[in-house]
């Protein structure tokens, strides 16, 4: 059966596969009568490009898959199943002391997802990426192998399914560590800053101390208040909880999907001024709850819907740190002179925490993260501008927000990419796969 | 501390219906067929805070065992207060068309094995003199339709068995939900596209979980079932037979 809902974050592209569902981790692969098509573990859809599809294939709904096995509560040590979300680990391990040892920016991602794109989060420069925090899982293969994987057993395995984008097989369940927490709260503190220069010094200084950090930035801001924005940064907060605090309840939703893209350069501009200057201080202290320190565009359920029918890109790129500085300003510059951008653009430095994953996409350096409504080959334009200079600087782009990166692009960024071919499951394929491999 | 008896828990509905149980910190009691499944959620539900999980593996077909579970149940949990069954079939209804056999078969698994069960239950309770049966039936049992009026006739017989029930038992203080789901995305819907209409198993049970903390007798499942089965139940019949539903 084609089914509709089964498409990515950012609705490009609309693909029609046949969704399969699994629900036990003891099911076999739900593959009879398939005529030997293809197919591809799908998580929670949260992936803006086509790493999570497979058109003309089956996508194999791994949701069902939501049992906890087994918490050490001493240690901070969760085995669960691979369709566990973010939001039910956190629920259950927070009460408890324990947080997850890095988190994406939205909490509606599962285990499976969040390791084969090997995530990262605000505190990359502490703790690096969702990966290096999995001990060890369980890797169901279409031949009906069971495999489990860690550093020790089947390293190769493990190594090629972290961030191995869903291609080795089907992770069935997973442990994780925590990392402890005395409270739901973060300490923050929110810096305006003028320039992108401020930013890098603000940054370099902040990495230390603080364990989550991350940069808003109006991405329209021109020349000298290029990269202009809201610093962010926090930690864990030492206060014991003692009130009942303020949790934004999660009760907005965009219901239905506008012909066009309300984004445009006119609310564009609105949104970044108001936002640029919504606090009157300069620099503000508070604490917040966790959800909408790290889950702001949670809030809004379906957000994505607002960039309408044609659906939206979105470009993350990683730039070493030899030309982070310039690079970004160049990038930059391209984006506010198209005025085209995003109400969250998010700049961050990475740190230099490899990754066990083959085709992990962080390198130690700087990140950028924003939207573009899909204006056609406007938008394709600009983003292969903005690929030329990633490009020129030996940076490389997420393949998890990806939906039109070249294959050149992608065999260059990602070298090790050849040696996944020893280790990709013969029934699994997906549209960014076949898109990124194909002779050019 | 609650004492709760779930038949049919590894429904997708049962279970998201058990993990609000357990996060409530329910003492629980699982029955279905498959002690593997029964495994895994007996494990997660003892994590998601359940005082205690016990399991029982029986297919419902076995009436001889009805009540023997169901003693070693109220055995286990030391006692019992709410009752939840679940278990079901979506009949192949053009293949029912040609078999009187699997026509009986699946009449029984979607009626007769629930009305047994009830049976006993009934006496279980009337004699305690409180508690809450609850039980999950279906709008198709709302009125016969040609698509599916084998499952539309066993869960209309669910519904109304359990209308005289809690008519018997309301001044036994024992409060009888029958919970009327609409379309739910669930592995026994696996084969249906879906449109708007569709709810989410959790959405499912966070409503049935609240129509039993509200005592309710009937609940529509998600709430706007209500109104779209009123419409269909006052079509008159010499239009409706026309109607190709
Ligand atoms: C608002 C928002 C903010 C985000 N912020 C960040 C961020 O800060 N950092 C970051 O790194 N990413 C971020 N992302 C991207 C997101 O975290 C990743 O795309 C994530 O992998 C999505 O997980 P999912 O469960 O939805 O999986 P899907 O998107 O459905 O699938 C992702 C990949 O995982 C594979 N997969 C899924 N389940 C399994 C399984 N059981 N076994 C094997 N493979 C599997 C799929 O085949 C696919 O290749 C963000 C996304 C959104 C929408
Ligand atoms: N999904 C819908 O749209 C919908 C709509 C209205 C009403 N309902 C009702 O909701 C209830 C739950 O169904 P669901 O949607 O959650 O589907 P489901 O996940 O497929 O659950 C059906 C359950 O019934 C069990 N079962 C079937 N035959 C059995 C037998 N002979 N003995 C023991 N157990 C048996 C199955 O056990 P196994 O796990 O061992 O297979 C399964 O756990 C059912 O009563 C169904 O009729 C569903």
């Amino acid at each position: 059966m084609t089914n509709r809902s089964y498409q990515s974050w950012a609705g490009y592209p609309v693909v029609e596969h046949e969704a399969r569902k699994m629900n036990w981790q003891t099911d076999s692969l739900p593959l009879e009568g398939s005529d030997g098509k293809s197919f591809l573990p799908y998580g929670n859809g949260r992936s803006y490009g086509d790493v999570c599809l497979n058109d003309g294939g089956i996508v194999v709904d791994c949701r069902g898959l939501n049992h906890f096995i087994e918490f050490d509560s001493e240690n901070g040590i969760l085995r669960c199943e691979a369709g566990v979300t973010l939001q039910e680990i956190l629920h259950f391990t927070v009460p408890k002391g324990w947080f997850l040892s890095v988190t994406p920016g939205t909490q509606f991602v599962t285990v499976g997802g969040a390791i084969a794109n090997d995530v990262h989060g605000k505190n990359h420069h502490k703790a690096g990426t969702f990966g290096q925090h999995v001990n060890c899982f369980e890797l169901l293969r279409s031949d009906g192998s069971r495999r489990l994987c860690s550093a020790e057993e089947n390293a190769e395995w493990y190594q090629a399914t972290i961030g191995g984008l869903g291609l080795t097989g089907v992770i069935t369940w997973a442990e994780i560590r925590l990392r402890p927490v005395k409270s739901a709260l973060i300490d923050q503190e929110v810096i305006r800053y003028s320039n992108l220069a401020e930013f890098f010094e603000i940054a370099k200084a902040s990495d230390q101390d603080y364990e989550h950090t991350v940069a808003w930035i109006d991405c329209l801001a021109q020349g000298d208040q290029l990269g202009r924005g809201l610093f962010i940064r926090g930690n864990y907060s030492d206060t014991v909880q003692n009130r009942a605090v303020r949790q934004p309840k999660l009760n907005l939703t965009v219901p239905l999907e506008p012909p066009f893209t309300l984004i445009n350069s006119m609310t564009l501009k609105m949104f970044n001024t108001v936002y640029y200057n919504k606090q009157r201080k300069d620099q503000v202290k508070s604490q917040v709850h966790y959800k909408p320190f790290f889950y702001p565009l949670d809030a809004i359920y379906q957000w994505n819907r607002i960039y309408g029918s044609k659906g939206f890109f979105q470009y993350q790129c990683a730039l070493p740190v030899e030309h982070m500085e310039d690079a970004m300003g160049e990038i930059l510059q391209r984006i506010s002179k198209a005025g085209l951008g995003s109400f969250l653009t998010v700049l961050k430095l990475f740190g230099d925490k490899p990754s066990p994953g083959l085709l992990s996409f962080p390198m130690p350096g700087a990140t950028l993260a924003l939207d573009f409504p899909n204006y056609g080959q406007k938008t394709l334009d600009l983003l292969n501008q903005l690929d030329e200079v990633t490009r020129s600087v030996g940076g490389r782009v997420n393949p998890s927000k990806d939906a039109r990166m070249s294959s050149e692009d992608f065999q260059h960024h990602f070298a090790n990419w050849r040696k996944m071919e020893d280790y990709i499951d013969p029934r699994i394929s997906s549209s960014f796969w076949r898109r990124v491999t194909a002779e050019s | 501390m609650r004492k709760t008896l779930i038949i049919g828990a590894t429904s997708a509905i049962a279970q998201d219906l058990a993990k609000l149980f357990a996060e409530a910190g329910d003492a629980i009691c699982l029955v279905a067929r498959s002690d593997n499944k029964l495994k895994i959620l007996a494990d997660d539900l003892q994590l998601r805070g359940a005082s205690s999980v016990a399991m029982q593996s029986m297919d419902v077909l076995e009436y001889e065992r009805h009540q023997s579970v169901i003693d070693s149940a109220v055995e286990a949990l030391g006692g019992l207060d709410l009752v939840v069954i679940a278990h079901g079939t979506l009949p192949d209804q053009v293949a029912c068309q040609d078999s009187p056999d699997l026509t009986k078969k699946e009449f029984e698994v979607n009626a007769l094995t629930t009305i047994s069960l009830l049976t006993n239950l009934a006496n279980y309770f009337e004699a305690q003199q409180r508690g809450s049966i609850v039980v999950i039936s279906s709008v198709a049992g709302d009125r016969g339709r040609q698509s599916n009026y084998v499952y539309g006739a066993a869960k209309g017989a669910v519904t109304i068995f359990l209308q005289g029930l809690r008519n018997r038992l309301t001044k036994s203080g024992v409060n009888v939900l029958t919970v009327k789901p609409g379309f739910v995305d669930t592995p026994m819907t696996a084969d249906f596209p879906k449109g708007a209409l569709w709810a989410s198993s959790e959405k499912v049970a966070q409503d049935i979980n609240k129509a039993i903390d509200r005592q309710k007798s009937i609940a529509y499942v998600p709430w706007f079932w209500r109104y779209i089965m009123l419409i269909i139940k006052s079509i008159p019949e010499m239009v409706f037979k026309k109607l190709s539903l």
